[in-house]
């Protein structure tokens, strides 16, 4: 890795910080990132301004307001390689929840005065704005995977985050499929890989956090999860969670709507 | 394989278990076998047989998998979601190291393994696909030398079935219930009330030289004949089957059949079949580096032809539909794997029935391509 490190910013949109947190969370690997990358800005670890021109941003969140759709303007015009980490900034977030709901309804009902809320009518993810190079997902990301992308983002090579369902991570890790032996309600056939399938690990049905697998039958999972004993109603809040904007999850929880 | 001569046929009470698998442990194997974990028997490391999944039974059905308890037999279990695979074939094997140093580039075999395995349980159907992942990894010119090494290494200790699951159709793939061969020791539980013993049969030398450590008497003409009764009784509950006769050409003359489409509908592509089929071999490579270290790793993981990046090439995968991921897996499994390696790809063991959550049956869609 001769030659300079890349100039590498940490953005936030409309999330909960989990993800860009993740970085921090790096602990035994965070010296071997930071000496990779040269973090030049990311307001949770510096007090650095942001300016100029990013070899890298990292962009956590969703756009939920007029600001921040004209935020990741400037952001993408100033970076070579944009790359979306979280559930939000890949599917819109469980913020993407108000997509489906009327939204001036709900200010009126949670805020004294309305009036000063500047919001938009629906969460979107970053790729619905500009040009996007890579996503990782999940809410929250993996450390794991985040590792992987920064590696492999400096060693200029793919990094290895396969679009593969959940089940394979299951079973590579010898987990008993707790939807086949205990009828537990599993979103894994239908979920993109990367957590290493964490909770049936401790005998929980996944929870979809990595949003739509490649070419994922949530059609046919349903009707299984029905068969099971699953309701409309629990099968429709099934999908309806931190990816419920990317559009499988979406029409599957629309065609089970209460 | 040994002759018929030096086999002997002895009988051994519930204790002798242990004293196999202390002996086995002995001997340096680490001793693999069934217990209950997570309500289901899987294969894990055993110390005893106090580990035994004893009294446990299975109800299995297309995408569902239940245990319970009943009786006192220590195999009265079916297949489960393990297999041995895991062992033999393990999900992830590093193949070679490398290093940028002051030398240059320096590139390193992974070093095999010394470890042995000992398998106690295996099961008629399981020999079978032992054997099948045999033809496929360690026959012909690109033989696997870690899977290798642990075949040579492994002692197996088969166990007749003398339950079938609703899942099962050994019968009809010619692989069951009664072990044929492919062990070193094979035992047969003969249950009477609360008392467990077992028929051993030796396949091997040292299969022979094992039983010959045991507490052991010579097997009469009515325990031979008992333990033919259990393995009859297994085989008089399988209900399903597929029909063999010329079905590696039919399912290759069926591509356009619109049974594809239909199952497609059904089919989750997320490759459980794949991953608890015991038969399946296929793997990918992925490249392991380091941040500021310039050693790599390549690491071989289980792939799946359910995947868009099985048949992916150069612009794009050749498989992108669901429809031709498992019209790839089925054909493969059922037919052209007779052109490869001169036999089925199927075992008839039932854990793609039981395992996949939409309770697809490889028997009902081999059945329906038949037909129409």
């Amino acid at each position: 890795m001769a030659g300079k490190k890349p100039r590498v910013g940490v953005f936030k949109f409309s999330s909960c910080d989990g993800c860009q947190l993740s970085l921090l969370d790096c602990e035994d690997e965070l010296l071997a990132v930071a000496g990779a990358i040269d973090i030049a800005y990311f307001p949770e670890a510096t007090r650095a301004d942001d300016v100029g021109h990013y070899d890298l941003a990292l962009v956590e969140g969703s756009v939920t307001t007029p600001h921040e759709a004209k935020a990741i303007q400037s952001i993408r015009e100033r970076a070579t390689s944009l790359i979306t980490i979280g559930a939000c900034a890949t599917s819109g977030g469980i913020q993407a929840l108000k997509n489906m709901a009327d939204v001036k309804a709900y200010t009126a009902i949670v805020y004294a005065r309305p009036e000063f809320i500047v919001t938009l009518d629906t969460a979107t993810p970053i790729s619905d704005h500009v040009k996007v190079d890579f996503e990782l997902r999940g809410c929250p990301i993996s450390k794991h995977q985040l590792i992987e992308l920064i590696s492999a983002y400096v060693a200029g090579r793919k990094p290895q985050t396969p679009p593969h369902s959940t089940c394979i991570e299951c079973k590579l890790a010898g987990h008993v499929c707790v939807m086949v032996s205990k009828g537990v309600a599993c979103l894994g056939p239908v979920t993109h890989a990367g957590c290493g399938a964490l909770c049936p690990g401790y005998n929980r049905g996944c929870y979809g956090c990595f949003g739509p697998k490649e070419t994922p039958n949530t059609a046919s999972l349903s009707g299984q999860l029905s068969e099971n004993g699953a309701s409309a109603g629990t099968i429709h809040r099934l999908f309806s969670t931190f990816n419920v904007n990317a559009p499988a999850f979406r029409a599957e929880a629309k065609a089970h709507a209460e | 394989m040994m002759s018929q001569s030096h086999r002997s046929t002895r009988v051994i009470a519930a204790a002798g278990l242990d004293e196999i698998i202390s002996s086995l442990a002995r001997e340096g194997y680490r001793v693999i076998g069934p217990r209950l974990r997570d309500d289901a028997i899987i294969y894990d490391e055993i110390n005893s047989a106090a580990d035994l999944p004893r009294g446990v039974l299975d109800e299995q059905s297309g995408g569902r998998y239940r245990t319970y308890r009943e009786g006192e037999a220590y195999f009265g279990y079916v297949v489960g979601p393990s297999s041995w695979k895991r062992y033999l074939h393990p999900p992830r094997q590093v193949l070679w190291r490398a290093d940028d140093g002051e030398g240059g580039v320096s590139i390193r075999a992974e070093p095999i393994a010394g470890e042995r395995y000992a398998f106690l349980g295996v099961r008629s159907c399981e020999l079978a696909a032992i054997a099948t992942q045999d033809r496929v990894l360690m026959a012909g010119a690109y033989g696997d030398p870690h899977y290798a090494a642990r075949r040579n290494g492994a002692f197996i200790v088969a166990v007749n079935c003398g339950r079938a699951a609703e899942t099962c159709f050994c019968t009809s793939m010619g692989t069951g219930p009664r072990a044929h061969g492919g062990y070193d020791l094979a035992l047969t539980e003969i249950v009477t009330g609360e008392n467990a013993a077992f028929l051993v049969e030796a396949g091997s030398e040292r299969g022979q030289s094992l039983i010959e450590g045991l507490s052991s008497r010579e097997a009469n003409d009515g325990d031979v004949e008992a333990a033919v009764q259990v393995a009859a009784r297994a085989a008089s509950q399988i209900k399903r089957e597929i029909d063999r006769e010329g079905l590696s050409e039919l399912v290759k003359a069926k591509h356009d059949h619109p049974r594809w489409d239909d199952v497609a509908a059904r089919c989750l592509n997320c490759a459980n079949c794949t991953m608890v089929c015991p038969t399946c071999f296929c793997t990918t490579v992925e490249d392991v580096s380091e941040l500021q270290s310039a050693a790599t790793a390549r690491v071989q993981r289980w792939e799946s032809c359910f995947t868009t990046d099985f048949s992916y090439i150069h612009g794009g995968a050749v498989r992108s539909s669901p429809v031709s991921r498992y019209r790839q897996w089925l054909t493969h499994k059922l037919g052209t794997w007779h052109d490869q390696f001169g036999q089925s790809g199927c075992t008839g063991c039932g854990r793609c029935i039981t395992w996949c959550p939409v309770g697809i049956d490889i028997t009902e869609e081999a059945a329906a391509l038949r037909g129409g």
